[in-house]
């Protein structure tokens, strides 16, 4: 249990490099207000960490808490497909109180992805990928937003960046440190 | 906060306590009712704490998964009626919420997961098939929410007897 169902792999939205000595990855849900205030705090923690990390975004989008993070998360996806995830990414969690289609369609235009691209992007196309992301979630024991797995660990403490940069550096030896503790 | 593991909590192959609770003002839930498919039952420790929101707020969003393995969800805490309708409506939960409140904890006790001092139950999670068995248990740490891949999985491992045609609620 609490442990990561689905490895990291060429479907994810990766930051930092494969043999980065440990991979942080977050469920969110892009209209969460904690994975808002955890945004800034995951900027923080991978400048921190610089090339020891790997970061990794999948969708978990409550749909029936929160209305428009379903097509947020479509939009992510859609600008994953133009090479623009991060970029999404960033802009929807600074602007998560504003994510109706039209702003969508908005962040669309200053991100150079034209009207139409957006709005087949929303037309349902991505629902199997955000789904899939879901449900690996439910199977690793993600029980929120943000849910954080360290090494493919659920991270079940503090979401301040002090305790994430130790609790990664941590993570970091222990990966160093001999290969065979990983394997239970 | 999280030292508690209740090791009082009635383990796999016991046969569930019956019990009949108020779901609503007006409604009453027994464990008999749900005979035939599988029951999920998750022990809260209280309506609103906001642990306890994103719980039930996280397995309302998984409810779907739940009904595919044929199974049905019910939260039981010790809040009133009223409180549960309260809660169910703020969170938008399309589920039931049974009320252990008179006498206080009763059913949360015959499950062995009753906190005496804190006067509420523990974060605790119940699979009981069809037949009334308890197939799995856990109990959570208070402030952690348990998530559902233990839930799940304990369906899962129900496998064929448990018909799955995908009920509704």
């Amino acid at each position: 249990m609490t442990r990561l169902a689905i490895p990291v792999g060429s479907q994810d939205h990766v930051q930092g490099q494969a043999q980065a000595a440990v991979t942080l990855v977050e469920y969110g849900d892009y209209e969460c207000p904690y994975c808002g205030e955890a945004y800034p705090v995951l900027k923080a923690v991978q400048r921190a960490m610089g090339d020891q990390l790997r970061f990794v975004f999948r969708n978990f989008p409550l749909a029936e808490m929160h209305p428009h993070a379903v097509r947020a998360a479509e939009f992510a996806e859609t600008a994953a497909e133009l090479g623009k995830f991060w970029q999404a990414h960033d802009m929807l969690y600074e602007n998560q109180t504003a994510l109706r289609d039209a702003d969508l369609y908005a962040y669309g235009l200053r991100l150079g992805l034209a009207t139409d691209v957006v709005r087949q992007g929303l037309d349902g196309r991505f629902d199997r990928k955000i789904k899939e992301d879901f449900t690996g979630g439910i199977r690793s024991g993600v029980n929120g937003t943000p849910s954080l797995f360290i090494n493919g660990l659920r991270y079940d403490g503090e979401r301040d960046i002090d305790s994430l940069v130790s609790a990664l550096k941590q993570a970091a030896r222990d990966a160093i440190r001999p290969r065979a503790a990983t394997h239970r | 906060m999280s030292e508690t593991h209740s090791p009082t909590a009635l383990p796999a192959g016991q046969t569930a306590p019956a019990f009949t609770l108020p779901a609503t003002p007006d409604q009453t839930v027994s464990l008999d009712d749900l005979r035939g498919k599988p029951v999920i039952l998750a022990f809260y420790p209280a309506d609103w704490s906001p642990v306890c929101g994103d719980q039930m707020a996280l397995y309302n969003e998984i409810l779907p998964e739940f009904h595919k393995a044929g199974a049905q969800l019910v939260g039981i805490s010790v809040d009133g009626v009223w409180c549960h309708a309260a809660f169910a409506g703020e969170r938008k939960l399309h589920f039931p919420l049974l009320s252990d409140f008179e006498p206080k904890g009763a059913v949360a006790r015959s499950f062995g997961v009753y906190r005496d001092k804190e006067g509420i139950s523990e974060r605790a999670l119940f699979v009981i098939d069809g037949a009334g068995i308890i197939r799995w248990s856990f109990v959570s740490p208070l402030g952690i929410n348990p998530g559902a891949d233990g839930i799940l999985e304990a369906l899962d491992n129900l496998g064929a007897s448990a018909p799955s045609e995908g009920a509704t609620s």
